[in-house]
């Protein structure tokens, strides 16, 4: 059929093995009267990978239209409806667009005034200074949403102003994070689903093989477009043959496409994974050889999978016992077999545990760094492991950074234990917090853990500045300045995507008016605090040293953009990953360690291992008469990037309201019907929706929507976010090691919505 | 009226309901919010047997679509084929695309 269409022409750069693209046009060239400038599209507004893109202007420097560059090897041309409506974006009238101050006494009230940037990066200087020297920078912390092209910027700003506390005030950092934590400590990198993503002539790559199987895991990857990942991809590996299992309580457009759908109850993956382990040793079915040379620790698996037989695991996990068994046997027959995971298991109190489990089961079948299977990522730059200008934090900061005693977090980790910062924010321990930034980031509308607790911790706080694109719940709550950042069609930028990093030119088309890039204002603001940390003139010359190891000065990468990191298969039996070039992987025994030094020696089970989710039906059977239907959250939807675009009209359209979808068995049993307005409640709080029957969810198990607010709503409520955040629903409580909390399981009832309410 | 040799065959067994297509559309002919040049349509989850159950989506072209003459007057793909996530549109002369609905099942060719 169409689409996917094959290009020649990678040829090595001569820059340390970097390849390029060629292009069959330059990077700016006329179309008719119109201007067209190829690019990326990246934050702002937020996304997770970054395409390559076309934007076309006219004679004045307005924003025509963006169209997907056919030319790419990633997107291939295409696009998903939010980039596709950037113009509506850049237009909005909602956008706030000069900087704005407004009295601390005022937080909360729509009294703004705007000033010159000269006037609010001198107040906020002046104000962030007067905080350091009088209690001390780590008294003033840093936060960053989920823009992976802000956060390695955000914490060099923090290491400028000498503070070493950065959070996402999210508990348990449960995004990316835990696997990020879990995978380098378990087997020394990060590893992805390998979808032939490193090579330009993608799947016809001849050293690349198209997955026999791919595993689904807590995901729906065609909406959610994960870290580097085109979620689409997997829809053209299923037109080469690749058959699908997908493991989701969901019934996903992909689940009704696959070979086994696994309706797992949320929470019990860990249990699920220790049993299709068991089932695959029990049946000789795992990798002797890779077991043998790679591998550490597999006797103390296995004898621990022994405890998971299938009868007993199938109740755990509302899936029955054949399935489960039938799913082994086809990861384990499968050569190759790779795996698409979800944050529905780095969002459990057990993320540890449960992604060592997980992964395991493609670790023992030999799935690691072959192709189509597991490989692990490549970087220019790891812009989320708070490295890049660490070394500029004054000596003895890191001992002062607010982590609790999470001993792995504090070793392997640069950022705090947001739950440790919500406890700080509450008891003044172990110091009295003073301030913060906050980039890119609308933490009572999304992220957050119970919202309210940390809109009261942060509004003890002295000073704070929001750093976003348009007026948020946040901002308008606990603001004192409002620094207005632009989108990317405005501003030049450096796309590395995450995974298989690629370096891609962002370029700038038009005028941001008085609006800057978060790098910019970064740049002036870093400037001041210590001008060795931030020596650059401008942000390309800043970039142009991001990029020192593959050779490209910025404005060549726009020429050839983007540029691809050098890449091969088998690299644990070529001395390539790591540090000092031995063979075999990153970690202490230099072995995939399923048994983990790492995890022992901080006190946790160094074994995968399952722990019921609490509350839920089998901890908590008394919460179940009052509270007896399981609610999973934060499913992505087509039209929005976690709490934006919700301003946005086109995008709004597609999904006007946070909808509750739910069995018609279940919604009858509550007696609420389609359509209506309902109240989820559990023990800690409640949150609207609009119900939405349907067989999309099993009996007994609903999902909500998460990071709703109404931009049309009165700034003074909040934009109803208290009302709207599903969040009210749950705590800030991470697992043992300090990762992981249950965002995605707990227990509700629904009810109505009054008249009056 | 559109030119009637032209089509559009969609590979609806792979439409995975991204809305891409009425995006592409809306912004590319500036169509407004509640109007469609296409429109995906969605059919199911529903569990005929069990394990077995139909979802698919469907795109539907309106009387909005003129299969973006200005867009193929230059050589070009329609908007919606260009951007489809799923890679399942094509564009073409109604005669060569309708050869291709013996290919597989789950095809529909729109006349337009």
């Amino acid at each position: 059929m169409t689409g996917y269409e094959k290009r020649e022409g990678a040829r090595m750069s001569g820059n340390s093995g970097y390849r390029e693209l060629e292009h069959s046009k330059p990077w700016q060239y006329e179309e008719g009267e119109l201007t067209v400038t190829r690019s990326k599209a990246w934050t702002a507004p937020g996304c997770h990978i970054g395409c390559d893109i076309k934007l076309y202007t006219d004679k004045d420097g307005k924003l025509v239209r963006v169209e997907g560059d056919e030319e790419s090897p990633y997107n291939h041309g295409r696009l998903c409806a939010r980039c596709l409506d950037i113009k509506e974006v850049v237009n909005s009238p909602k956008r706030v667009l000069h900087p704005m101050i407004r009295n601390r006494e005022d937080r909360g009230k729509d009294k703004w005034r705007q000033v010159s940037w000269d006037e609010a990066l001198d107040y906020t200087y002046d104000n962030m200074m007067e905080i350091k020297e009088k209690y001390g920078a780590e008294t003033f912390f840093f936060t960053h949403g989920t823009g992976r092209d802000v956060m390695q910027y955000a914490d060099r700003l923090m290491y400028a102003y000498g503070s070493p506390n950065m959070t996402g005030l999210f508990s348990g950092l449960s995004c990316y994070v835990p696997r990020i934590a879990g995978m380098s400590c378990t087997a020394g990198s990060l590893y992805i689903a390998d979808c032939s993503q490193a090579w330009f002539d993608r799947y016809d790559n001849p050293e690349y093989k198209v997955p026999e199987v791919m595993v689904i895991w807590g995901n729906n990857p065609i909406v959610a477009n994960a870290d580097g990942f085109f979620g689409h991809w997997v829809v053209d590996l299923m037109k080469r043959g690749m058959k699908i299992i997908v493991i989701d309580p969901r019934m996903t457009w992909l689940a009704a496409r696959s070979e086994l759908h696994l309706r797992v109850r949320p929470g019990t993956d860990a249990a699920l994974a220790l049993a299709m382990i068991n089932i695959i040793v029990q049946e000789d079915l795992y990798d002797h050889d890779f077991v043998d040379r790679w591998c550490y620790g597999f006797d103390e698996l296995a004898e621990r999978a022994k405890d998971f037989p299938v009868e007993k695991v199938a109740e755990i996990c509302w899936v029955p016992a054949e399935k489960i068994t039938a799913a082994a046997r086809m990861i384990a027959n499968a050569k190759p077999a790779t795996l698409q995971w979800g944050v529905a298991i780095d969002q459990t109190r057990e993320a540890m545990g449960t992604g060592q489990a997980v992964t395991a089961i493609f670790e023992i079948t030999g799935n690691i760094e072959v192709p189509g299977g597991l490989i692990a990522n490549t970087q220019i730059l790891d812009v989320m492991g708070g490295q890049w200008g660490r070394e500029f934090l004054p000596e003895g900061m890191d001992d002062k950074r607010i982590v609790g005693n999470y001993q792995l977090m504090k070793t392997a980790m640069t950022s705090c234990s947001d739950d440790e910062v919500i406890r700080c924010l509450e008891t003044d321990q172990p110091y009295k917090l003073h301030g913060a930034w906050l980039q890119a980031h609308n933490p009572l509308a999304c992220m957050s853990a119970d919202p309210k607790r940390v809109l009261e911790g942060m509004k003890k706080l002295d000073f704070i500045v929001v750093v976003d694109l348009f007026m948020t719940p946040t901002a308008m709550a606990l603001a004192d300045v409002f620094l207005p950042v632009c989108t990317f069609p405005e501003r030049d930028g450096l796309s590395l995507i995450c995974g298989i990093q690629q370096a891609g030119a962002m370029n700038q088309v038009c005028d941001p008016g008085d609006t800057k890039s978060d790098m910019e204002i970064n740049l002036l603001l870093g400037k001041r605090f210590n001008p060795e940390c931030w020596p650059w003139e401008t942000v390309q010359d800043m970039f142009t040293e991001v990029l020192q190891d593959s050779g490209y000065k910025y404005d060549e990468l726009r020429e050839v953009s983007p540029v691809y990191v050098p890449f091969e298969y088998h690299r644990h039996e070529k001395g390539l990953l790591r540090s000092d070039g031995q063979v075999g992987f990153e970690t202490p025994t230099g072995r995939i360690e399923l048994w983990c030094n790492i995890y022992n020696m901080f006190g946790l089970d160094p074994l995968p291992y399952f722990k019921e989710p609490e509350p839920g039906p089998n901890s908590t059977p008394e919460m179940c008469e009052e509270y007896p239907l399981v609610l999973t959250t934060g499913a992505r939807r087509w039209n929005s990037f976690h709490s934006e675009h919700r301003q946005i009209p086109r995008l709004r359209a597609m999904h006007p309201e946070p909808v509750l979808d739910i069995h018609p068995d279940d919604a009858s049993k509550f007696g609420v019907k389609q359509g209506e307005w309902v109240w989820v409640e559990n023990y800690l709080g409640r949150a609207k929706c609009k119900v939405n029957e349907t067989f999309e969810m099993p009996a007994g198990i609903a999902s909500a929507d998460h990071a709703w607010w109404h931009p049309e709503g009165d700034p003074e409520k909040l934009y109803d976010v208290f009302d709207l955040a599903i969040n009210n629903l749950v705590p800030f409580n991470p697992g043992p090691s300090g990762f992981g909390a249950n965002y995605k399981s707990t227990l509700v009832k629904v009810y109505k919505v009054g008249e009056d309410e | 009226m559109a030119n009637s040799e032209y089509g559009l065959l969609i590979d609806y067994h792979w439409c995975t309901g991204c809305k891409s297509c009425e995006m592409a559309c809306s912004v590319e002919h500036d169509i407004p919010i509640g109007q469609f040049g296409i429109r995906v349509d969605q059919f199911g989850p529903w569990e005929n047997a069990p394990d077995d159950w139909t979802y698919f989506f469907m795109p539907v072209p309106t009387d909005q679509c003129d299969l973006c003459a200005e867009r193929t007057a230059k050589g070009k793909k329609p908007t919606c084929v260009h951007h489809c996530q799923a890679a399942c549109m094509e564009y073409g002369k109604i005669e060569d695309l309708a050869k291709k609905l013996t290919d597989h099942p789950k095809q529909v060719l729109y006349a337009l």
